[in-house]
């Protein structure tokens, strides 16, 4: 066991940190997390990243990263100094932190050429078209259809619960082409220009308030059959390739410490009849509890990641991280929450309302996240079936 | 960059498993600890052989002079069999204080006799964070007095390692005057408890020298929590593998139970909390090795943490094996006591998070 980095990657962490301190004053000061388009302090940010290799590091010089070679010791030490600097680590959102990857591995060289360099430098923003009303964690029973007409696919269905779709350029979707097919047998992985004729977008307002995610009507929607990713048929695989990056964006334990960081700040700060938060025990316990499952959670991501670097599997250990983190980072909010006590229900914009109310938003953000990409009682099934090898769910057959 | 266990880790791992897998099955763990009193002298010199008592003792005594981590690896294996042993008090938690506070002459003549397993050591240092029955040990020019309960090991020890108020540690004969020995009987039999009495007893030696032993104390604490915690999480696989293997067995209204879900989810569950569990008593006892400043409070978590993630395995795994979870003769109850019980040792997870809030700088009253 050793937790020290070698020189080079010491050196590399150094330069990041100086990098970081000089030009964090142009940085944007909000992460578009949830997708949507880039502002232009963004792009220009995300512009300097990429220049740089802090964005996009190893991924090929003509699809528009700066081609470093795979190093997952430097993507580590890139999400800790970022996080740690509280400074904004560029684009994010389904396009580069699902698509991306996922085109990368099973793309065609055109759809690589074309879709990765616009998306990393935060021109084109995506949105994930897999749920639909009748198929959510059952998402192999889904619906939307596509029919050939010469090169063109005519897409047909709806798309429910996309984040960010009412600002996306394009949707990455997974829609039935083979007719008379069931399940996961017949489902493509299409991408589809949002300002298609036929894509109509209706924004679901969330419970936090804001217009999160959407319902997307797609009527006789034509799309060239080119952007297929993989074999017709065949995009079921594709998409797990997307719903492992989804699930791996959850468990990131730089972003857990971050939020107990700012949880202490909180405790330290809040008062009532003169008694610090940190000093009133009942509250104390439960931040010391969480304390634990942060640090806890962390050693695990560096073993997950030494597994990695092995080229060892982990076993069920890797299939725990999404269940876990998001139900802490959840706690983490709710305890906040009552930290503030009768001052943190105000939102809004109140008078006396703390930190901007994202203690609250945050509260109900991380309720979507233990639903959305699989939700906990999937997640469940999964660490269940996967993991311990008990008996599978019933499934309905498989059609073909 | 690496945290994982190395090749050779793994070896020691898999020596210490085989061998209690094929000598040590639940039946003869039991038929020892439920003995009056329990003799392991067998047992520990099997152990001994295989390089317990010697594990962290520098090769220099004859030991194997490994790290906490080694040692929490093979405290492991000894939580999934569940074996009774003085390995916590006797090859970890005095072998650390020789070593911390030990003069040459000191380590010289008790490490080899220790890392042979000749020389079985018993540990009394509750009081040193947490009072109860009027207990506290005192020296009073030149004796020990007052009374010490808890005390680890301790029954059929060779030699007592006795802490008394923060700062001292003594090295006391269990025959010495005035010394009496007398057995707790805990819920878990798998580990021997004492309450010793000290009625003017002269120590025969002490560590530490004129600066005292304190920091030593602490450490000897700190690296017996983490080998409680790692055996915690050792009982703890032995009881999420046998739930997984009952609900894949056991069947009701025509199918195996661990087809329902609500008996999917309970397995689920368990290794959602033991597998990070594993990897945070790994750091723990990495960051005891390399003395990181944040050992202490890491160690306070560590062992707190795991102890709740132990009881929580401990009930769901029992409730998975529904009647016969709670019958004497499925053995289950063995693990669920062990896990129990190591739970309080050293520092329940109440006096534990109070240290972790002192760590912090965190007031630790309420009242304003
Ligand atoms: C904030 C947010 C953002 C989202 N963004 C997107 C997006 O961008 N693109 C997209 O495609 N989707 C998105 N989703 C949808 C998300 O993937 C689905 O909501 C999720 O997969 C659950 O599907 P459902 O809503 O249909 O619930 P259901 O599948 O109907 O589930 C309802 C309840 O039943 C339980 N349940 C269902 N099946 C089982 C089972 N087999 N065993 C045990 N319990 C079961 C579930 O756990 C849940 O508690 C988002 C969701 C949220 C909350």
């Amino acid at each position: 066991m050793d937790l020290t980095y070698d020189a080079d990657s010491e050196r590399f962490r150094g330069e990041l940190r100086d990098f970081i301190l000089r030009h964090r004053d142009l940085a944007p000061k909000s992460q578009g997390v949830m997708g949507g388009r880039a502002t232009r302090e963004m792009l220009d940010w995300q512009k300097l990243l990429l220049e740089r290799g802090y964005a996009a590091r190893s991924i090929p010089r003509k699809y528009g990263g700066h081609g470093a070679t795979p190093n997952l010791i430097e993507a580590i030490i890139l999400g800790e100094e970022f996080a740690r600097s509280g400074v904004s680590s560029g684009v994010s959102g389904p396009g580069v932190d699902m698509l991306v990857p996922t085109l990368l591995e099973h793309g065609s060289e055109e759809q690589k050429l074309r879709f990765v360099g616009p998306t990393l430098r935060g021109e084109l923003s995506w949105c994930q078209g897999y749920s639909e009303p009748g198929s959510g964690s059952d998402l192999a029973s889904l619906q939307t259809s596509g029919t050939s007409d010469g090169s063109d696919l005519i897409v047909n269905g709806q798309k429910v619960w996309t984040s960010s779709a009412h600002l996306a350029d394009m949707m990455f979707a997974l829609v039935r082409t083979e007719a008379n097919t069931k399940r996961h047998v017949g489902i493509s992985y299409v991408l589809i220009p949002m300002d298609s004729a036929g894509v109509e977008v209706h924004p679901l307002r969330t419970m936090t308030g804001a217009s999160e995610f959407n319902q997307v009507y797609l009527s006789d929607v034509r799309v060239p059959q080119t952007n297929i990713v993989g074999q017709r048929g065949e995009g079921w695989q594709i998409a797990h390739t997307t719903l492992k990056h989804e699930r791996q964006v959850a468990g990131n334990p730089t972003e857990l410490e971050a939020t107990l960081r700012s949880l202490i700040t909180l405790m330290e700060n809040e008062t009532r009849n003169g008694v610090r938060a940190i000093d009133q025990s009942a509250l104390r316990e439960r931040l010391l509890d969480l304390q634990a499952r942060v640090l806890s959670l962390k050693c695990h991501a560096m073993r997950l990641l030494t597994c990695d670097l092995r080229g060892e599997s982990p076993g069920v250990a890797g299939l725990v991280v999404k269940l876990q983190a998001c139900e802490l980072m959840h706690q983490m909010a709710a305890l906040a929450l009552d930290a503030m006590g009768d001052l943190g229900i105000l939102y809004h914009g109140s008078k006396y309302e703390r930190a901007e109310g994202t203690w609250q938003s945050e509260y109900m953000t991380w309720i979507g996240f233990i639903i959305a990409g699989g939700t906990a009682q999937i997640q469940k099934n999964i660490i269940a079936e996967r993991g311990l090898r008990l008996p599978r769910e019933p499934r309905p057959e498989a059609g073909g | 960059m690496d945290f994982g266990l190395s090749d050779e880790q793994r070896l020691l791992q898999n020596t210490f498993s085989s061998y209690l897998t094929e000598q040590v099955p639940i039946s003869r763990a039991r038929a020892i600890s439920e003995a009056m009193p329990p003799d392991v002298t067998a047992l520990w010199r099997d152990l001994a052989n295989l390089g317990a008592s010697g594990v962290l003792i520098p090769q220099e005594y004859g030991g194997a002079g490994l790290t906490l981590l080694d040692a929490a690896l093979i405290a492991q294996t000894l939580g999934q069999a569940v074996v009774p042993s003085p390995y916590l008090a006797a090859a970890v938690m005095a072998p650390t204080s020789f070593l911390e506070a030990g003069s040459p002459e000191q380590k010289h003549e008790w490490l080899p006799k220790i890392a042979s397993g000749d020389i079985r050591m018993g540990v009394a240092a509750t009081e040193t964070y947490s009072i109860r029955e009027n207990a506290s040990v005192h020296l009073e020019s030149g004796r020990l007095r007052g009374k010490a309960l808890m005390a680890l090991d301790a029954t059929e020890a060779h030699a007592l390692l006795v802490a008394a108020g923060s700062s001292d540690l003594l090295l006391v004969s269990p025959d010495a005057p005035g010394l009496h020995i007398s057995p707790l009987i805990a819920v878990d039999r798998t580990r021997t408890l004492s309450e010793i009495v000290f009625d003017g007893v002269k120590p025969a030696d002490s560590l530490g020298g004129p600066r005292g032993a304190g920091s030593a104390i602490e450490r000897m604490l700190d690296a017996g929590r983490v080998i409680l915690a790692a055996e915690t999480v050792g009982a703890c696989d032995a009881m999420l593998e046998q739930a997984v293997s009952y609900a894949s067995q056991r069947r009701q209204f025509g199918r195996v139970i661990g087809s329902f879900q609500a008996v999917k989810h309970m397995c689920a569950e368990m290794a959602a909390e033991l597998e990070p569990a594993r990897s945070l008593f790994w750091y723990a006892a990495h960051a005891f090795d390399e003395r990181l400043t944040d050992s202490p409070l890491t160690i306070a978590h560590a062992k707190t943490h795991i102890s709740e993630a132990g009881v929580f395995i401990a009930r769901t795994a029992t409730e998975v094996h529904g009647g016969v979870g709670f019958t004497d003769e499925q053995n289950l109850h063995i693990w669920f006591k062990r896990i129990g019980v190591n739970r309080h040792l050293l520092g329940s997870p109440d006096v534990l998070r109070e240290r972790a809030a002192k760590l912090q700088g965190w007031a630790t009253c309420s009242t304003p």
